[in-house]
């Protein structure tokens, strides 16, 4: 780009011959921008679950669960990838350790809102109704608690989607090869597909789980009517 | 608003359902001895060193409203939760239908206790019929089973069977209450439990939820835990009423007419109220006194005849009824005389008048309403049966 002037910039904003040339390896990296985004944010519920819950449970445990993921989140992201390079190298572990890490704090302070959330009377009837323990959970207040952990679930899904980006600097990155790429030929028609797809992909996937969770919560569709 | 009507046509589903209880096996509980909970010598201390109830003792008969009425700190809500094991005591013992509830699962206990609370809990995710249906998903009922169960319920408290499909949300406060009735209801536990239940509706709906729950309950005829901070729902709900105080004494625990007329000390009497004698007149049927036969004439009778029946009564006005015994209503003495017949004279209507079942209360309001001071006792709408004199009401409340 240096010696490129804004207008010449312009106009070779977006060589769609390229585009044409490499759409399977457009592909691969949105795949594989899927796999790490939807793996992190599976491995970084099912970790944040038994917290929540415990955190629920136990109240006094809240504040150093909540601390803890409080302090991986705010390790920034490429140093964190780095320090973790020793232990697990360059698989695809690395990257997804440091995507879950930091999915944890808003998936498991949504959980655990949540789930707090549920109306303490709506608790007390299920107990007195003689619900166990793990069915009142999964019956009544995980239902409950829904909206509240969707709502974690998106703002973690988004952040995600951003965030596996940087990992292209550790050897994967799904959409986020087209920045490298992009930078080390100094070509901006890889930069811009991957903004849009990744942008586009960001869009859709809030969009599926809102419509997920109206589909869930047909109880909460009704308010109002 | 829906009226919470059509109990009397309902009575016969319950009676079928109680039937089908009889003969199935796979009913609730029934019949294991005597439906009582009694407490012995249960207190209660919480973590944190405060004694919520003190050594209680209290048998709960079968089949009656027993209230719980207390300030608050009282203990009573703990007293009800340590039934079902919601709060576990920390000494004595509870036994309901035989058992110490301590040697039952409590989720097994609770789904054969019903439970009604002050903001009804109902499952705001879950539909009406879906919320009616938790105990007899949760103790295994078939499908068919529960769906049937939930139109004789909704009949039961009145609501209509569309609000099946309903969210809690969708409906109004009183209709809520009744969902939460029909709830607890849903397997026909011998035992219900009720905390502050009319609380969160407003107060001319909360009079119409207590009136019809009463009325079920006389069909129904369960063995009611019913805690209140309201004097005069305890008077009103309940068949036994105990006393707490803080620190959870028991202070008093009796049918409301005794504790009215005798209560046990100064915390008692002040906790009824200063209107003790009013309360207490409301619940005394105007045929517990005797009525006099007061200064009755004839239309027919002379004239003069009036300012004599009047003066052995003590008036200055005679009540008129005629030969069948029909109230026509009273005339002026003095006016009376001057006529040849008592019938010539104005006959003004008692505006009005009391049978056998109102209260004494209704007739001291008729009374005080009343130009002739006194409150006119009728049978069949208009016979005439007596006067009731404010001397007869002192006499029976002192």
């Amino acid at each position: 780009m240096t010696d490129g002037t804004p207008t010449v910039l312009a106009a070779e904003l977006v060589r769609w011959s390229w585009i044409g040339d490499h759409t399977d390896d457009i592909r691969d990296a949105l795949v594989q921008h899927l796999e790490l985004t939807g793996l992190a944010v599976l491995f970084g519920s099912l970790l944040a679950f038994p917290l929540a819950l415990a955190a629920v449970r136990w109240p006094r445990l809240y504040a150093p669960i909540l601390g803890f993921s409080g302090v991986l989140f705010t390790i920034p992201s490429l140093a964190l990838f780095i320090l973790l390079i020793p232990f697990t190298g360059l698989r695809i572990w690395t990257a997804l350790i440091g995507l879950t890490m930091y999915t944890l704090l808003i998936l498991v302070r949504n959980m655990v809102e949540g789930l707090r959330g549920v109306d303490p009377d709506v608790r007390e009837a299920a107990e007195a109704m003689g619900y166990t323990r793990a069915r009142q959970l999964f019956q009544v207040e995980l239902p409950l608690a829904l909206p509240v952990i969707v709502a974690g679930l998106r703002i973690a899904t988004v952040t995600t989607i951003g965030l596996v980006t940087v990992t292209a600097l550790i050897g994967w990155g799904g959409l986020g090869q087209l920045f490298i790429l992009g930078f080390t030929l100094d070509f901006s028609t890889p930069l811009v597909v991957g903004i849009v797809l990744s942008a586009l992909l960001a869009f859709a996937a809030d969009l599926l789980l809102v419509g997920a969770q109206r589909g869930l919560t047909p109880w909460a569709r009704s308010r109002g009517s | 608003m829906v009226a919470w009507a059509g109990v009397e046509c309902t009575v016969d589903t319950l009676r079928a359902t109680l039937a089908h209880y009889a003969t199935t096996s796979d009913g609730p509980p029934q019949g294991a001895g005597p439906h009582v909970i009694s407490f012995e010598n249960v207190s209660k201390r919480f973590a944190n060193g405060t004694i919520a109830v003190h050594d209680l003792d209290l048998e709960v008969p079968k089949g009656e409203v027993t209230v719980l009425v207390g300030p608050s700190g009282c203990g009573k809500t703990t007293t009800l939760r340590m039934i079902n094991r919601m709060i576990e005591a920390t000494s004595g013992r509870i036994v309901v239908d035989g058992q110490d509830v301590r040697q039952v699962d409590p989720p097994q206990l609770r789904r054969r206790i019903g439970y009604v609370i002050q903001q009804v809990g109902l499952f705001p995710h879950r539909t009406v019929g879906e919320n009616i249906a938790t105990v007899p998903e949760l103790v295994g009922w078939d499908k068919q089973r529960i769906r049937a169960r939930i139109g004789e319920l909704l009949d039961l408290v009145g609501l209509p069977a569309e609000v099946v499909d309903r969210y809690p949300h969708q409906l109004s406060g009183g209709q809520r209450q009744r969902v939460g009735v029909a709830r607890a209801l849903a397997v026909d536990p011998p035992i219900m439990l009720m905390d502050e239940p009319f609380g969160a509706v407003d107060p001319i709906v909360r009079g119409r939820l207590q009136d019809e729950f009463l009325r079920l309950q006389q069909e129904v005829q369960k063995t009611i835990v019913f805690v209140t901070h309201d004097i005069d729902e305890a008077i009103k709900m309940g068949d036994r009423i105990a006393i707490l105080r803080q620190g959870g004494f028991l202070e008093q625990y009796a049918p409301p007419e005794e504790l009215l007329a005798e209560p046990a000390d100064d915390f008692v009497a002040d906790f009824l109220g200063a209107e003790r004698g009013l309360k207490r007149l409301a619940l005394i049927p105007v045929s517990a006194v005797k009525a006099e036969p007061g200064p009755v004439v004839a239309p027919d009778d002379d004239g003069h005849r009036a300012p004599q029946a009047a003066e052995a009564f003590g008036s200055d006005w005679v009540v008129v009824v005629d030969a069948d015994r029909r109230l026509l209503g009273w005339a002026d003495a003095a006016e009376a005389a001057e006529k040849p017949k008592v019938g010539d004279a104005e006959v003004r209507p008692f505006r009005l008048q009391v049978d056998a079942d109102d209260s004494l209360r209704a007739a001291l309001n008729a009374m005080v309403q009343s130009h002739t001071g006194v409150a006119v006792r009728v049978s069949h709408g208009d016979r005439y049966e007596g006067l009731v004199t404010l001397e007869l009401l002192s006499k029976e409340i002192s």
